[in-house]
């Protein structure tokens, strides 16, 4: 029994309002991070990365075919088939064909034509991406999945 | 004799117009000085004004109103967002052509529309310009470091709101300002791919997917930028504009010099110091002179000294209020606000600018995306931020760069941070830089050494020499402060004339290749 000779080493009071206190500051802390969880989503909505690109022998060795609509070139050699991103490894920005490889028109990046950055502030090289074949012989390209440089699909 | 019931009812409505404007004013008319200086007091609206203001604060050069034309300029461009609310639809279908819409079809539509955007341009304009002020006049000394934090606060929410307005349209313009911000954002990875950090640390996937809301951009990403600029940061600006503008007069009223004569010609005010109040006031129960700090406006100033804000004050904001009302309006009449063709996934255009603002950081994006994009800005801001803290030399307010002195360091600073931003831009344009010297070099390098990570260091070492030589952090400040703004300009420059397609440089667009 604390008293006079014992005394507690924090007033009962003084330590009920603490507490409640510290509650109300959990509580609200809990909520704020609970609710921001809510902007990360947990699936995203967008399509499939996996689009189709045609037949392999729509593909002979020394074919090169840039492909807008699924920001890929897909260009083909004795050694296979490969498809690189056309997505600039800077910012995002879509590089265009020139002579001898791709520019990029929003900070001033260059690839050479298998995608190796020549100059600017590109950090890496353009992705070159995995094929796969579907099941009725079409070729697949996996637009999100990237593989390394140099690495030709045998179709 | 009692009246009944139904002829107090009839005295009552009788007086209702009386009763009610004496109830809503709370006093008098407001006819005489004092009357008008308790409505300003008592009025919840007019509150934020001090009942008396010192004629130097009303003074053009004081300020040139850029606080107030930024405060108007907040409340055209609410008032014009909200009209245009009304007809934009936040969705990557239809944003596009609910612009048009509102630019062909809407009554007054494009006039709104085009006032809304150069109101958005003056802003930026005005902040920086409002900043400058504030800097040169020392305004941002003891005690009003705090209101210097806040505005710095205020300018990047008024970035962010750009940002985030011009890109509603859904025009290749948003569609490209969108892709670059958010890979921007994402350009953490950049280092800690070339640190070789394993990919846990990569913060810059999960800035990005929090801004877009998924891993690419479409429906998810404008929404969430609509609502970041049609509520969220509208909603901050409002708040910290209010706090912002309470501590102007928390702290004292405009800054001013000591010696500023007052209108009436009596001469020279009085220099002498403050009576201070009592050192150490009472702490448990006090009178309320111990809660006013002592450079409170109303603390040891003769009131000859003032002049009323009814008429005065107001009188000098509704001039402002007006004059950006006229240029808005002019601009508007006669300068569309443009919409580009409707964003295509597929092809950026060459080149793909930002709006002027953002030019200058685009030109130090085009070196690395991380230290352009993220480093630098954020030491900028933090720079500019902490100011106030590393300079505490106690000088007078209210003073174009403090003098003589200043106003020599600041040329002197114009001229240094010309030259090394011309080099800035000129070396790497003639020579190349690392990559073309050395064309398997590591990334890392190029994320460390750049020219734009290069230019900051001497900018910075460039300040601390001055600070050194003259002894003095304010002309440290001085020197920090000129070279920031001079670069500024230089690259904005460069990135609005200079740059061609593909990022190329190009003495006049007249050069540029015709595909």
């Amino acid at each position: 029994m604390p008293g006079r000779l014992d005394p507690e080493p924090i007033a009962r009071r003084d330590f009920l309002g603490l507490a409640g206190l510290w509650a109300a500051f959990l509580a609200i802390g809990g909520s704020v991070v609970g609710m921001l969880r809510l902007p990360k989503p947990r699936v995203t909505p967008e399509a499939s990365s996996v689009v189709r690109i045609g037949k392999a022998e729509d593909f002979p060795p020394g074919t090169s075919r840039v492909m807008l609509e699924h920001r890929i070139r897909v260009f083909s050699s004795s050694e296979g088939i490969a498809a690189v991103s056309l997505i600039c490894t800077h910012l995002g920005c879509i590089v265009k064909e020139t002579a001898d490889g791709f520019s990029c028109p929003c900070h001033g990046s260059k690839f050479a034509l298998d995608g190796k950055v020549i100059k600017g502030p590109a950090p890496r090289a353009l992705n070159w991406l995995a094929c796969a074949r579907a099941a009725d012989g079409t070729l697949l390209v996996d637009t999100s999945r990237d593989v390394k440089t140099g690495t030709y699909y045998k179709a | 004799m009692k009246q009944g019931g139904f002829g107090v009812f009839l005295t009552n409505l009788r007086e209702l117009r009386g009763n009610f404007r004496s109830a809503y004013r709370r006093h008098g008319p407001p006819t005489t000085e004092r009357a008008r200086s308790q409505t300003v007091f008592n009025n919840f609206f007019q509150h934020i004004h001090a009942t008396r203001v010192h004629p130097h604060s009303l003074r053009v050069t004081a300020t040139w109103g850029l606080g107030v034309a930024l405060a108007s300029l907040f409340f055209i461009l609410t008032a014009t967002g909200v009209l245009l609310m009304v007809y934009y639809k936040p969705s990557t279908a239809l944003a596009y052509d609910s612009i048009k819409d509102l630019h062909y079809i809407v009554p007054t539509g494009r006039f709104i529309r085009n006032i809304h955007r150069w109101a958005g341009h003056m802003m930026v304009v005005c902040v920086i310009l409002h900043m400058t002020r504030v800097f040169y006049t020392a305004a941002y000394k003891s005690p009003r470091e705090f209101n210097w934090v806040m505005g710095m606060c205020l300018l990047v929410l008024t970035f962010g709101l750009s940002f985030t307005g011009y890109l509603l349209p859904w025009d290749q313009l948003a569609y490209w300002a969108v892709t670059i911000g958010a890979n921007i954002a994402a350009s953490p990875n950049e280092l800690i791919d070339a640190l070789g950090l394993p990919p846990v640390f990569r913060v810059g996937t999960l800035q990005k997917e929090l801004l877009l809301g998924s891993s690419s951009i479409g429906e998810d990403a404008l929404i969430r930028f609509y609502v970041l600029h049609v509520f969220v940061l509208p909603m901050l600006v409002f708040i910290v504009i209010g706090a912002h503008v309470w501590r102007v007069r928390k702290d004292g009223g405009l800054a001013r010099p000591g010696g500023s004569p007052t209108p009436a010609g009596k001469g020279v005010g009085t220099m002498d110091a403050v009576p201070a109040g009592p050192a150490e006031g009472p702490t448990r129960s006090f009178g309320l002179m111990c809660v006013v700090r002592d450079k409170s406006p109303a603390v040891g100033v003769n009131p000859d000294e003032t002049v009323p804000s009814w008429p005065f004050l107001m009188r000098a904001e509704l001039v402002v209020f007006m004059g950006v009302m006229l240029l808005c309006l002019i601009f508007g009449l006669f300068f569309d606000a443009p919409l580009k063709e409707p964003a295509n996934p597929m092809i950026p255009e060459n080149p793909a600018k930002a709006p002027w603002y953002f030019l200058g950081l685009q030109e130090m994006v085009s070196y690395s995306a991380f230290v352009g994009g993220i480093l630098i800005p954020s030491i900028v801001v933090i720079g500019l931020t902490l100011i106030p803290f590393l300079d505490r030399e106690e000088e007078e307010c209210g003073v174009w760069f403090s003098g003589a002195q200043g106003r020599r360091v600041t040329l002197l600073s114009v001229l240094v941070g010309t030259v090394l931003a011309v080099l800035s831009v000129a070396i790497p344009v003639s020579f190349g830089w690392l990559r073309d010297w050395f064309p398997d070099i590591p990334q890392i390098v190029i994320i460390i050494f750049n020219p734009g990570s290069i230019l900051t260091v001497f900018y910075a070492v460039y300040s601390l020499i001055i600070l050194n030589k003259m002894r003095s952090t304010r002309m440290g400040a001085l020197a920090l402060f000129t070279c920031f703004l001079v670069g500024f300009a230089i690259l904005t420059y460069v990135g609005t004339y200079l740059r061609g397609p593909n990022w190329d440089f190009y003495w006049s667009q007249s050069q540029w290749p015709i595909h």
